[in-house]
């Protein structure tokens, strides 16, 4: 019973509770015992919040005791949680050690919704420190390892929260994604993984890596699991300026339409730029098949260039790490966190530095002196400034081929998941792995990644951007691709 | 922003010396070790000349970009909300004294 | 080592100085810039803090809206020009009474620019400009621990309060003002006088140098006379009174004549002022200059103020206080010269408010610009922040003008309102000052005198009124200067049988 409750999708999981089939107490303890059962494998868990989770799920429990309507469309569901999300009284680390035991005290607003909701949050996940990587490598506690084979990365930043997921340790996940670090874990696990509008998730407790490119966002096996999921945490919050104030769409319907497989009348534009040199011949292969598929199902596919994506990954790289530079000062062994050092002679500027030399490791350092450069008098024009420029230019471009697509796609990233320990000596190849998504980023479109075939036995997915504001289409077309293979991807997972 | 201090003006990714990434590292209170910077600033040389293909891009009329969705005027009203209990605000602090956050004694003097 | 500092003479014979002021200004809203904790000042150290302005990982700043009103008001006043369109932006640096080592500020955006302030100076008027108007977050508060002064120097630790963290600051830099010669360092003074009263007068903030709401810090430079380009300056900080900011300038001055004097140049600095000595010292050196790293705020939206709602505020801007000093002169009877005089003192305000409750203008005048500038200054405070109000004074001349109190126990009367805190009527009847004029209870003091001077009171008998004075100086004596002294003439005169 335990195993087939971690089968099921969320959606699944909260009709059973809702119906009264079914304990979110049960639902707890059977993916509290998958995490304990498999993460000494899959290291997708930073913190497992036992207590927390059963005592939410008893609320679920009580409330419907009680004859009250479940308290969302996702009551009694488990939920594996990025630590770079603020959590009361809950350890959260962002991947670094430098937040060794932190307790914050506060709750971020996605933390609260997802409360309120009712979703179980069973614990905090592994990530590349402060969201800076593609693979978790870059953790301070250690990588997660990919379902689909432990000796490859689950992708990153957001590795940990999709490693659970494709593990089935929990239906759902919140990764974070500034470049790309829904989209790419997603792809490279078999999951879907979308990247809202930037604005369409409240920041407020989001630890700030790049400011004005983060988004929280969610992870699932199915399309309408993450649209549920996507529903419960989106939405204008008052704590966070740079929130939409307009109402989520309605992103579930979406989903349920686009399942139903009717795609006459949209226009998918192929973008020619997110292709090529440094691409796995099976990822593209893939990405066409799929964009065939939609064809099939009556949408019209042509191809569409936007030259100025090819400074996507230089102006992401000046302004995510400037702004991370900025972000990250306040780390400095006063108020919270690792104090290292401090022998009672030593000067405070020389225990802040000690510790955090000590504290950050060197993906982390590398960004923040490459963005303590960028932003230097006598560089700011030519390097952030230009960066920003570039982004407008990026803007124009998707706002050029708006005119002629509905939807843009691409695969979600060049390769398949690679190997543990294959780039970490490489940044730039590092790097590379962000070049689909890093588009949709700077221009602050919505973006999904949803899986469309194997390469290798490997997953691939294909992304699929739209305009601002317009998350729902990408949910539908997803839908639609996902409805055409049958199954979700994920049940191909190899058993661990 | 348009920053009027001179600076020495670099074309392309004209490399970034050992020495500057050590000047860097201190602006950015980080006590690398020599190590650190042999490595560092090797990998950041080749970043920069990545990074640098921006200047290719002719904006000189282009706009900078702040944010997507367009917003301005955000605000909220003068009201008082609550505030943290002091226990929690410094149970977390690496040290405290008298109700304070206590710190090692402060090298450079802000006037 | 002290400084050898050039005679002021000398120094205004031979150089011409330029100033500048940077004031910051803390405003008086409810809440914080960014946040919601209370923005109000002497709580326990760390009890209004959040996650916001305590820069905790996660959080978000938010916009005071009042903060921006406030700071659109004073821009107004100040005749500037409002921002269509603007921008917050991070001044990036580490400190720690900074929670996020960095602070929200702005950078070339800023909110109101290019206004000016006239300043009346010596009869003259001193046009000031006003470069910008400014909105930013104020810093935590640090004490250093162990160090003999409470300074840096020699600490051995140091404790931080963010209470302040966070609350909403507005800085006002002028242009550089030339050409101000001799009177640089009252020019100086009188620019932040007028500046604060400004300030005081559109309720936004209640500007006390000594609490720290209102802050300057002044620049000066000096060229010799004649030369095209300006020398280099200093900012100097710490300045903590009207009368600091008069010090400041002028030790400045004479000590970068000396510098200059000497063939050496003067540095590029920040240097701290000291109430005590009135000198300054070499803080941090400018010429390695802070590079800010300044970026546009990523968590903050543009302001673009709407022009309608501009105007709204502009109609909200009271009487400027020159204009309303010109208004009150006519009404007090004053002329420029004692408006001036009134105006330097800092009573204006508290003069024409005792003429409103009741007492004549030139008694108003008289009192505040005298015995109670008087007390002030013993105390070392500002006339306004005596414990004697306007209302009070007002009583005060009442009863002297009604002949209950005379000048002498008028000002005892005040005393002790400004001792106790109580009101004028408790005080006298306290202290029994009110002049007795009561017959009956002289009449035995009258008896006692004229007994006791019997030769004096013969004398009066025979004709020599005049000898009245010293009887009547013995009953003053007896009755501790309360006896209504016209009364007890009358009633010598009378005892003795004589008529004036």
């Amino acid at each position: 019973m335990a195993d087939e409750l971690t089968r099921r999708t969320a959606a699944e999981l909260a009709a059973l509770v809702a119906a009264g089939e079914v304990s979110a107490v049960q639902v707890a303890r059977a993916h509290l015992d998958r995490i304990a059962a498999v993460d000494d494998r899959v290291h997708a868990f930073l913190h497992v919040d036992r207590d927390g989770a059963l005592a939410a799920a008893a609320a679920v429990d009580a409330r419907r005791a009680a004859g009250e309507p479940p308290a969302s469309p996702l009551a009694g569901v488990p939920l594996a949680l990025k630590d770079v999300i603020v959590t009361q009284a809950v350890p959260t680390t962002c991947g670094s050690k430098i937040l060794q035991g932190w307790l914050p005290p506060y709750d971020a607003t996605v933390t609260a919704r997802l409360k309120a909701a009712g979703v179980m949050i069973l614990g905090k996940t592994n990530m590349d420190e402060f969201a800076m990587g593609s693979s978790t490598e870059n953790s301070a506690y250690g990588p997660s390892h990919n379902p689909w084979d432990l000796s490859r990365v689950p992708g990153g930043s957001s590795g940990g929260s999709s490693a659970a997921v494709a593990a089935f340790q929990a239906p759902l996940g919140i990764g974070t994604d500034t470049g790309g670090s829904i989209r790419q874990p997603a792809a490279v696990c078999g999951l879907v993984g979308h990247k809202p509008t930037y604005g369409g998730v409240s920041r407020y407790g989001l630890v700030a890596f790049s400011s004005s490119l983060d988004q929280a966002g969610p992870l699932g096996r199915t399309v309408l699991d993450a649209a549920l999921l996507h529903q419960v945490i989106g939405g204008h919050d008052p704590a966070d300026s740079t929130s939409i104030d307009a109402p989520v769409p309605a992103l579930a319907e979406a989903a349920r339409a686009g399942a139903r497989g009717d795609l006459a009348g949209l226009r998918v534009g192929v973008v020619r730029e997110l292709g090529g040199e440094g691409y796995q011949p099976g990822v593209e292969a893939a990405a066409r098949e799929a964009v065939a598929t939609l064809e099939k199902l009556g949408a019209a596919a042509h191809e569409v260039s936007c030259p100025s994506f090819r400074y996507a990954l230089p102006a992401y790289y000046l302004i995510a790490p400037s702004e991370c530079s900025s972000n990250l000062a306040r780390f400095d062994a006063v108020r919270y966190g690792l104090r290292v050092g401090d022998d009672g002679v030593r000067v405070l500027e020389e225990v802040m530095a000690l510790t955090r030399d000590a504290g950050f490791g060197p993906e982390v350092k590398r960004r923040i002196i490459l963005g303590t450069y960028a932003l230097s008098a006598g560089y700011y024009e030519a390097y952030y400034g230009q960066a920003q420029k570039v982004r407008t230019l990026i803007s124009r471009d998707f706002a050029a081929a708006w005119r002629s697509a509905d939807v843009l796609v691409s695969p979600a990233t060049p390769t398949v998941a690679f190997g543990l320990g294959e780039r970490v000596d490489d940044p730039m190849a590092m790097y590379a792995a962000d070049l689909c998504t890093l588009p949709a980023s700077l221009a602050g479109v919505p973006a999904i990644s949803v899986p469309c075939g194997l390469s290798d036995g490997l997953p691939v997915g294909l992304q699929v951007m739209a305009p601002a504001l317009a998350d729902d289409r990408c949910y539908r077309v997803a839908a639609a691709l996902e409805a055409t293979a049958g199954h979700p991807l994920i049940d191909e997972v190899p058993p661990l | 922003m348009p920053d009027d201090r001179p600076g020495p003006a670099r074309a392309g990714g004209a490399g970034i010396t050992r020495d500057e990434v050590a000047h860097l590292a201190r602006l950015a209170r980080l006590a690398v070790t020599e190590q650190e910077l042999d490595v560092f600033a090797g990998q950041l040389d080749v970043i920069l000349a990545a990074v640098a293909r921006v200047q290719e891009v002719a904006a000189a009329d282009i706009p900078p970009t702040s944010h997507a969705v367009p917003l301005t005027n955000v605000m909220r009203p003068d009201e008082v909300g609550p505030c943290l209990d002091r226990a929690a605000v410094l149970a977390a602090a690496p040290a405290a004294e008298d109700g304070r956050f206590r710190v090692p004694r402060i090298l450079d003097e802000e006037v | 080592m002290t400084a050898t500092l050039t005679q002021y003479e000398e120094v205004t014979a031979r150089y011409e100085p330029v100033i500048g002021l940077e004031t910051h200004v803390e405003l008086g809203t409810a809440s914080k810039m960014f946040c919601g904790c209370p923005a109000t000042f002497g709580a326990e150290p760390n009890t209004q803090v959040c996650p916001v302005c305590l820069g905790l990982p996660g959080s978000l700043p938010v916009i005071n809206a009042t903060a921006v009103e406030y700071t659109v008001l004073i821009g107004l006043a100040l005749n500037c020009r409002i921002a269509d369109w603007c921008r917050f932006a991070r001044k990036n640096y580490f400190y720690p009474d900074m929670p996020k080592n960095f602070q929200i500020s702005q950078y070339d955006e800023p909110l109101c620019v290019d206004g000016w302030l006239d300043v009346e100076v010596d009869g003259s008027t001193v046009h000031i400009g006003i470069e910008r108007v400014h909105l930013e977050e104020d810093t935590g508060k640090t004490t250093h621990i162990g160090g003999a002064t409470g300074r840096i120097h020699g600490a051995t630790y140091s404790l931080v309060d963010y209470n302040r963290a966070g609350i909403p600051l507005v800085e006002i830099v002028t242009k550089p003002v030339p050409g101000t010669g001799p009177l640089a360092p009252v020019v100086a003074r009188a620019y932040v006088t007028e500046l604060r009263d400004l300030l005081r007068s559109l309720g936004v903030s209640d500007v006390r140098m000594e609490q720290g709401s209102l802050r300057c810090d002044v620049n000066v430079s000096l060229s010799p006379l004649g030369a095209t380009e300006w020398g280099t300056r200093t900012e100097t900080k710490n300045v903590n009174s009207l009368r600091s900011v008069e010090r400041a300038v002028r030790y400045e001055m004479q000590r970068q004549a000396a510098v200059l004097d000497g063939g050496d140049r003067v540095v590029q600095e920040t240097r701290h002022f000291h109430e005590d000595t009135g000198v300054t010292t070499s803080g941090r050196s400018k010429e390695e200059a802070t590079d800010y790293r300044y970026f546009p705020e990523p968590d903050l939206v543009p302001l673009a103020p709407d022009p309608d709602w501009v105007e709204s505020v502009r109609a909200r801007v009271p009487e400027l206080p020159s204009t309303r000093r010109r208004r009150l002169a006519e009404e007090l009877g004053a002329s420029e010269f004692e408006l001036q005089s009134m105006a330097n003192a800092g009573v204006v305000d508290l003069v024409a408010a005792t003429a409103a409750a009741g007492a004549p203008p030139a008694e108003a005048r008289n009192w505040w610009l005298g015995y109670l500038t008087q007390k002030a200054n013993e105390a070392g405070v500002e006339p306004a922040e005596l414990a004697i109000g306007p209302e009070q004074v007002a009583r005060v001349v009442a009863l002297v003008a009604a002949g209950e109190l005379s000048t002498g126990l008028a000002r005892q009367a005040v005393d002790g309102v400004l001792h106790t805190g109580d009101d004028v009527d408790a005080v006298v009847a306290a202290a029994g000052l009110r002049r007795v004029s009561d017959v009956d209870a002289l009449a035995a003091a009258v008896d006692r005198a004229i007994d006791a001077q019997p030769e004096v009171a013969e004398k009066i008998r025979r004709g020599k009124v005049a000898a009245a004075g010293a009887l009547v100086g013995a009953v003053m004596r007896a009755t501790r200067g309360q006896a209504d002294a016209t009364v007890v003439r009358r009633l010598i005169l009378d005892r003795l049988g004589v008529t004036e």
